[in-house]
């Protein structure tokens, strides 16, 4: 296993080659072209390592965990309890009993709604949030607001995609007693100043929440230098199986807050006058877990730390680089987030055809994009835009994809004019 | 490459990029939102009925692709003059026209022209583009002010 400065140390070049061959995904063919998969921020495909996993403790290995009196049970509670180490390394937290197994990112987040928010947050209390932000980070607050009458602010972002800090800091207050802002922003790209962000928010006593889901698999992150309280992803995005999230939280507050579900898995004692709950992290996980998918998490963080998440990154943002003035070179393109911390993420319009028909069509030269409004609504609002493409990179595209992407887009070019 | 071209038209690029009748209308006996929450395409149908249930007037506003914006387009072009019975029958011969269903089906003279829609049975995705506006005719002259796709 590694860890964090493990990682940046690694300096090897990447072998993009051999990365690619780990995705079987790409051994095949669309409508006729190799698949041009573009779309990892929506999910990202699964190395072979990952798939292995899951193959061999279904074949070999699987029962549940936490009860089984026999010995592939306690095998496989030690390894799925064994992957609270290896993410507590790869976000480098204090302890492995902060880190919770949820379904995915937006359950983390309904869990700190729903546990933190019902329990400490009162009437005419206020959360911030920022114009980017993905609906997960948006709807579980308002629901909240709807039961408890708190109060939500919306932090702006400038036209290039970039939140206005003077003005974030003027939104926060004596009554802020949450922050919950995106790491890195699933439409732009941005990478949000989240240590700043996090800083100012304490320095009025408000709680941070970072929504990790983009920002962790391009980006080292590192929880204790971010100092935040809450930090949430999804396995999916991460190269790893659906149906399993993570929720990062500090001890003090994990101790104090009351279970999100109840059931098996997450008592100490049950009565039918009263029942005690277990210790965080099982008070938070009731009935059986996704084990499987947990270790296939495990075996993608793994993957990803036998690479470098540092080679990674670099990579991805050298096709970053390569692909933003070829897009802008197109007519009639507007290219949506520009700003100069922004990672992996490439949306843009057309101003002469709807972001729907240029994925129709460029899915033709089997290049996969998402086109819409990628679950942020108002930050479309805010863009005055209905829908983008975003094209997303992942550590398995190059240079060749950016290439046919350009291509796909030229013969939007060419039927629409 | 065909079957988009089957699909993106010359008609449809041309409704698509000049839609008829795009605008609202004030004195509108009925009107209905429709909306795609999946791709986030919006319109609203505004719709003059006579007094002998004739569709007199008819108009759109919204925003979507191509496909939407020229089918809500051509439905406009196409619903003047016609009742609510009649638009019922086109819609369910359109509709079967679009999922593919329709290879027999036969669109009489008056409704040749929606046949350019047919590019659409090639891509499933694309289908409720086609027919949204569609869902939202139907929804305003049964007296729904909303509908959505899903």
């Amino acid at each position: 296993m590694q860890s964090v400065s493990d990682i940046k140390e690694n300096t090897e070049p990447l072998d993009f080659n051999k990365i690619r061959e780990d995705f079987p995904i790409f051994r095949q063919s669309m409508n006729g072209s190799p698949l041009v998969f573009l779309d990892s921020a929506a999910s990202a495909q699964k190395p072979q390592q990952v798939i292995d996993t899951i193959r061999e403790v279904y074949e070999n290995e699987y029962a549940n965990v936490h009860r089984g009196l026999y010995k592939i049970s306690e095998l496989l509670t030690h390894r799925y309890e064994g992957v609270r180490d290896i993410i507590c390394n790869y976000i480098n937290a204090a302890n492995s009993h902060e880190i919770i197994f949820t379904r995915n990112a937006t359950e983390s987040i309904n869990l700190i709604a729903n546990s933190f928010g019902r329990s400490f947050l009162k009437k005419g209390d206020e959360i911030v949030i920022t114009e980017l932000e993905h609906h997960a980070n948006i709807v579980p607050w308002q629901l909240l607001r709807e039961e408890k009458g708190i109060v939500i602010k919306v932090a702006p972002i400038n036209d290039i995609g970039d939140v206005i800090m003077s003005e974030f800091e003027k939104i926060l207050g004596p009554r802020t007693k949450l922050v919950a802002v995106s790491h890195m922003s699933n439409v732009l790209g941005t990478v949000l100043p989240v240590v700043e962000i996090t800083k100012m928010a304490h320095s009025v006593g408000a709680k941070v929440l970072i929504d990790g889901c983009q920002s962790v698999t391009h980006i080292p992150v590192d929880v204790k230098e971010i100092g935040c309280d809450f930090f949430v992803f999804s396995g999916h995005k991460l190269y790893g199986p659906s149906g399993v999230g993570v929720l990062y939280g500090r001890e003090d507050l994990l101790e104090k807050m009351p279970p999100y579900m109840g059931g098996g898995d997450m008592i100490s004692s049950v009565t039918f006058e009263k029942s005690t709950w277990a210790n965080f992290p099982h008070k938070f996980e009731a009935g059986t877990p996704a084990i499987v998918q947990v270790i296939g998490l495990g075996a993608a963080i793994e993957y990803i730390n036998s690479i470098g998440l540092k080679q990674i990154s670099i990579h991805e943002n050298n096709l970053l680089e390569y692909a933003t003035p070829k897009l802008l070179n197109i007519d009639g393109l507007r290219l949506i987030g520009k700003s100069i911390n922004k990672a992996s993420v490439l949306s843009f319009t057309l101003d002469f055809a709807h972001p729907h028909d240029i994925a129709t069509i460029i899915d033709r030269s089997g290049v996969a994009v998402r086109a819409g409004h990628h679950c942020a609504q108002p930050l479309m609002e805010r863009m005055d835009i209905p829908a983008t493409v975003r094209a997303s990179i992942g550590m398995y595209n190059d240079y060749n994809d950016i290439d046919s992407l350009i291509e796909a887009i030229n013969v939007v070019h060419e039927i629409f004019n | 490459m065909d079957e988009l071209r089957e699909l993106y038209q010359e008609v449809i690029l041309d409704h698509g990029k000049h839609p008829r009748n795009f605008k609202s209308i004030e004195d509108a006996t009925s009107k209905a939102h429709g909306n795609n929450p999946l791709c986030g395409d919006q319109l609203t149908i505004y719709i003059k009925l006579s007094d002998d249930g004739l569709i007199q007037d008819i108009a759109f506003t919204g925003r979507g692709c191509a496909i939407s914006m020229a089918s809500a387009s051509m439905l406009t072009e196409l619903a003047i003059g016609k009742t609510e019975s009649r638009m019922n029958e086109i819609f369910t011969a359109f509709h079967e026209m679009c999922i593919g269903s329709g290879n027999s089906i036969e669109l009489d003279e008056e409704l040749e022209k929606l046949q350019v829609l047919s590019g659409v049975r090639e891509f499933p995705t694309r289908v409720k583009c086609a027919t949204l506006s569609w869902h939202t005719l139907i929804a305003a002259l049964s007296g729904d002010i909303e509908v959505t796709t899903e």
